[in-house]
């Protein structure tokens, strides 16, 4: 993470941890187009020949999707995380590959549809890209997508734009085209949550009457949990759709212990799970099918029972199961025979023809995307931020345990797409607007800023930086002070955080600039070292929008000072949550750093 | 809350180790049991999806694999069904595969560990794996005349090679049309199998190897002789007793001699005298002096009671046990509750043919992997010794009397010393009819094929004139080759 402290050259100590990496990226991007578009040569090698334009096609879109992409953020994003756009770009290439391949036993045409809704994601994805510069900013719009959420998933609901298949009623049909709304509720939710716990979870932490060791929270600040839980149930009820039931109230106790880091809101997310779901099995037909469905997988009457038998589930098994090891190979397979093997079911397709080599390896690749995004998570430096792209990442966590728990029948089945691969339009839009929003944060994380990771080296490491510059400072005292008074008589009022201000709406170039400062104090520390210092530590960024005041060296007084000087109250407060709570003793740098 | 975040991430780490394992589980620990599921179509559609090998006679394919126009991209075709269907079986959509379908499913489709490397070539070629083709050692010409000796009616004819165990024919009447239950089609194919199940002649049921076996009557007498003459008590001299009824001990009933034939010329029988015209009572006397477990024994040395495959599965013969006297004397005979297949009856002759010793009876000739290298080939395997060679000498000179003097003549060729022997199994039909047996071997000198041959439901004479004239076209046709 961070290197040993105490014993760097003082230049390298003050050089930015984080090089853009955008090189490693489009290495990794033409690795992962290849990886794409083999899969999908693979999958029919006679189509070489047969002028058929799905490989032309489909090679298209993935690689100057992906070239598109890396310019985007070459030019918005620079520090974005190198890894994930080309794991996001194999996946969806391997699962292009799937579906054209299935589709050549089945007669569908699903695959041609998925290349142009991938062009489409990708474009989305590029417009996110391109204009959510500060993530941030969509913290303004938390309400709005309290809204937006309760908006799409009524939708399916509406009569005549609604449209109901295999009893869920997740869809809507505009112009002939389906579309399911929940999948991109799922980004607004979580919006939502971030921007709603990122501001309260103060009150839901410290408010209310302590029982015993445990401090009840308000009701009213409780009420989003028990919202959440009526959304959740409420599309259960109306939608007849248990996955996405569990996807977002999920999502809600994931992102409330991650706000709050208190086990008990797992455990009272798990005692309403228990209670929902029992209610649920003894309420709804549905619910109470698929369990049995579950449990009862090979007894002959569930599983020719229809509809809602579990033929299905048996027949992924089988799938799997003649997989094996190393898998029938790709296009080898009879993958079709499972129901929906191209979209819910389409892990059992690669479990059949990569075998459980190939299947863990795709299982790998999403877990290094959610550990790219919990990384994100802990890099950047505003909660609002930490929330979305940790509470994102743990709903792709347990969206794969849903989908892939289900077809290995360690949990009912219940119908999710698999990220990236399932064939359907919402899905990969969502799924790529997340990729994103986690490389927007991933970007704000990993953009050069002296931080200090809360390891014994790096505290150490901040010590030999305090070293390093009292000692620069006793040789420029002179210097320095004719410098201060200097400032002083321009701003007399934020003196203490330096030129942090002079940036607030700083850019990607100014932000250079900035580092280019720091690289000056580096290799020749000058008179404004303790300017050199606190710039970076006030991140522009950080100050535009939020100004959560950035640990430097000494930076205890910073967090002070952010008081003085802007933010509504209830964000001063979360700031000093952000900052000072857990580390009154000043090494909140625990909170700032360690991006890697 | 960056402590909440490493906990979720550890949380992640988690559930993707949960997931993994039970990937693991599922694909790896579970995958036989899954892949043996009887609802587990898949291995039947890989197979439909490559291209398997053929069943071959005499480089003909009786079975082999057409490309057809459906989802699945091969159509097993059967030739002269009737005559080779209970060899091949069926590979079927609906009902999976049965006989050598089933029994050679591995080298058919590719799958057997000898053509792993021709896998790992055909996957990275991206070609679709082709399976091995497998040459039966039936001989055509002969299978042809054991189907015309049954001419549909039931009951099954096998001739063996008695040198090399090789099986030369192997039918089992009523036949059936494999192309029926294989067609793509499974509306057709269930109502196929709805009509040959219920066909009370069975024809599904491969009469040679399987299904309820047979009595075999008294071609259990030359287990009996060779019983006798390995005992010690008895030679080719020793008088025995000949009453024309035997009263069973401990009940009322008698048991008579053969009706048919010429028993009732003497008051005292040697072997030869009773072989030849197959006398009950001598062979009762001999079981009863001997006692149920050299009986037993000797049947054994025979292939009693042994499993085998063929690869055709081979339903193990049964004789009895724990016998009262009564019990025991009837099953001398090859009555009461002794069962066998006509395969095992077959062995018979052919280990008496061989000095004594049984070879493994075998189907496959050679196994061919596409590119037509011989993957296996078929090597004589000594199953047992069944007996001594002096003893299977002096059977066999017992069994040509009974062809020369006794009671089956029709089997004799002129010209060829023919060794065999005739059964009449009582079924207890009310309409008298039985089952009828012939079983023997030809040249006795030097054998070239040994038979066993059945007709159920015939009255003794048809029975007998039938089964030993269909033995001697089989002979003829062996050795006027």
């Amino acid at each position: 993470m961070s290197a040993p402290a105490g014993t760097l050259p003082r230049e390298e100590q003050v050089e930015p941890r984080q090089k853009p990496r955008r090189l490693t990226e489009l290495l990794l991007l033409v690795l992962a187009v290849g990886i794409g578009v083999g899969a999908n040569v693979l999958v029919d090698p006679e189509q070489l020949g047969s002028g058929d334009p799905h490989l032309l096609v489909s090679g298209l879109v993935l690689g100057i999707g992906a070239l598109v992409l890396h310019v985007v953020l070459r030019l918005r994003a620079k520090y974005a995380d190198p890894y994930v756009l080309p794991i996001v770009v194999a996946l969806n290439g391997l699962g292009i590959a799937m579906i054209h391949r299935i589709d050549l036993t089945t007669d569908q045409t699903a695959a041609s549809s998925q290349v142009v809704w991938t062009a489409f994601a990708m474009t989305a994805a590029g417009l996110v890209l391109w204009f959510l510069k500060d993530h941030r900013v969509l913290r303004r719009i938390t309400y709005i997508c309290l809204l937006l959420s309760g908006l799409l998933l009524l939708l399916p609901l509406l009569p005549g734009l609604g449209l109901e298949l295999n009893g869920a009623r997740i869809w809507i049909s505009v112009g002939g085209r389906t579309f399911q709304p929940g999948e991109v509720a799922k980004i607004t939710l979580a919006v939502f949550f971030a921007g709603y716990l990122s501001t309260n979870r103060d009150l839901i932490l410290l408010a209310g009457k302590k029982v015993g060791p445990v401090r009840l929270p308000r009701f009213r600040d409780m009420a989003p949990m028990f919202a959440a839980w009526i959304i959740a149930i409420g599309v259960l009820v109306f939608q007849r759709d248990l996955g996405s039931a569990i996807l977002f109230f999920g999502l809600f106790v994931a992102m409330i212990y991650l706000a709050t880091s208190r086990l008990s809101w797992i455990v009272i997310g798990l005692l309403l799970v228990a209670v929902g779901g029992f209610f649920a099995s003894q309420a709804f037909g549905h619910v109470a099918a698929r369990l049995d469905s579950w449990l009862n997988a090979f007894d002959p009457e569930v599983y020719n029972r229809a509809p809602g038998g579990s033929g299905q589930i048996v027949q992924g098994l089988f799938g799997l199961s003649s997989g094996g090891l190393f898998g029938q190979g790709l296009g080898q397979g009879r993958p079709d025979l499972v129901s929906y093997a191209n979209s819910d079911m389409i892990m059992t397709a690669f479990g059949e023809e990569l075998g459980l080599i190939g299947l863990s390896a795709v299982l790998v690749l999403f877990f290094l995307f959610v550990t790219r995004g919990f990384r994100a998570a802990l890099g950047t430096r505003d909660a609002f931020g930490k929330l979305l792209a940790a509470g994102l990442s743990a709903v792709l966590v347990l969206q794969l345990f849903v989908v892939v728990g289900g077809v290995t029948r360690l949990i009912p089945l219940t119908g999710l797409t698999t990220p990236f691969m399932s064939a359907g339009g919402s899905s990969l839009l969502s799924n790529w607007i997340i990729a994103a929003i986690i490389l927007a944060i991933s970007h704000t994380a990993r953009r050069p800023v002296v931080t200090g990771p809360a390891t014994e080296a790096d505290l150490a490491e901040v010590a030999a930086y305090e070293a390093a510059l009292r000692e620069a400072a006793r040789r420029d005292d002179q210097e320095r002070a004719e410098r201060l008074e200097r400032r002083r008589d321009r701003r007399p009022r934020k003196e203490t955080d330096g030129s942090g201000e002079d940036t607030a709406q700083a850019d990607g170039a100014q932000a250079d600039g900035a580092q280019a400062d720091r690289e000056d104090g580096a290799t020749a520390p000058r008179s404004d070292a303790s300017d050199t210092v606190r710039r970076p530590a006030v991140s522009a960024d950080t100050a535009a929008t939020e100004p959560i005041t950035a640990a430097g060296p000494g930076g205890r007084r910073d967090a002070e000072d952010a008081d003085h000087h802007g933010g509504t109250p209830t964000e001063a407060m979360s700031r000093l949550t952000d900052q000072d709570r857990r580390d009154p003793g000043g090494s909140r740098s625990t909170e700032n750093g360690g991006a890697s | 809350m960056n402590r909440a975040i490493r906990h979720t991430w550890v949380a992640g780490v988690a559930i993707f180790t949960v997931l993994l394992l039970a990937l693991t589980y599922v694909q790896f620990f579970a995958a036989r049991t899954l892949e043996a599921h009887p609802w587990n179509n898949r291995s039947l559609y890989d197979q439909f999806g490559a291209d398997r090998g053929a069943i071959l006679v005499d480089g003909d394919p009786k079975a082999s694999s057409e490309p057809s126009e459906d989802d699945f991209e091969y159509q097993r075709v059967y030739a002269d069904p009737l005559t080779y269907g209970h060899l091949t079986g069926y590979f079927s959509l609906v009902y999976g595969a049965t006989g050598l379908e089933a029994a050679l499913g591995e080298e058919l489709s590719g799958a057997s560990d000898e053509q792993f490397y021709d896998r790992v070539v055909s996957m990275f070629s991206g070609n679709q794996p082709t399976g091995a083709s497998v040459e039966l050692t039936i001989d055509p010409e002969l299978q042809q005349t054991a189907a015309d000796v049954l001419q549909g009616r039931k009951g099954s004819v096998v001739a063996l090679d008695p040198e090399t165990g090789a099986i030369l024919a192997m039918v089992s009447s009523p036949g059936y049309d494999p192309n029926e239950l294989a067609s793509h089609d499974s509306g057709s194919v269930i109502a196929a199998a709805e009509r040959l199940n219920a066909d009370p002649e069975e024809p599904l049921v491969n009469r040679a190897v399987a299904g309820d076996l047979y009595a075999p009557a008294s071609t259990f007498k030359i287990i009996d002789t060779v019983a006798a003459l390995e005992s010690g008590d008895y030679t080719t001299e020793t008088l025995i007793p000949n009453p024309q009824e035997l009263p069973l001990p401990g009940t009322d009933v008698t048991l008579p001699n053969f009706v048919g034939g010429g028993c009732t010329a003497r008051a005292q029988a040697d072997l030869e005298f009773a072989l030849e015209q197959s006398c009950n009572t001598p062979f009762a006397q001999i079981a009863l002096d001997l006692g149920e477990d050299r009986i037993r024994q000797t049947a054994q040395a025979f292939g009693y009671g042994e499993p085998l495959s063929v690869p055709l599965k081979v339903t193990p013969s049964i004789f009895p046990e724990e016998l009262n006297d009564a019990q025991l004397a009837l099953s001398s005979i090859g009555q009461y509750d002794v069962r066998t297949t006509p395969l095992q009856v077959a062995m018979t002759s052919a280990a008496i043919a061989n000095d004594g010793v049984m070879m493994k009876p075998q189907l496959v000739e050679t196994v061919r992997s596409a590119d037509l290298s011989v993957i296996d080939a078929f090597t004589p395997e000594q199953l047992r010794r069944s007996t001594s060679a002096d003893v299977a000498e002096t059977v066999t000179d017992l069994m040509v009397e009974v062809v020369e003097d006794g009671i089956a003549q029709g089997a004799a060729v002129p010209g060829v010393e023919v060794a065999g022997k005739t059964g009449t199994a009582e079924i207890g039909s009310e309409e008298g009819l039985n089952d009828s047996w012939f079983t023997g071997f030809a040249p006795a000198d030097d054998p070239q094929i040994a038979v066993a041959v059945v007709l159920e439901d015939v009255d003794v004479a048809t029975g007998s004139t039938q089964t030993t004239t269909g033995a001697k076209q089989l002979f003829e046709a062996v050795l006027n080759k």
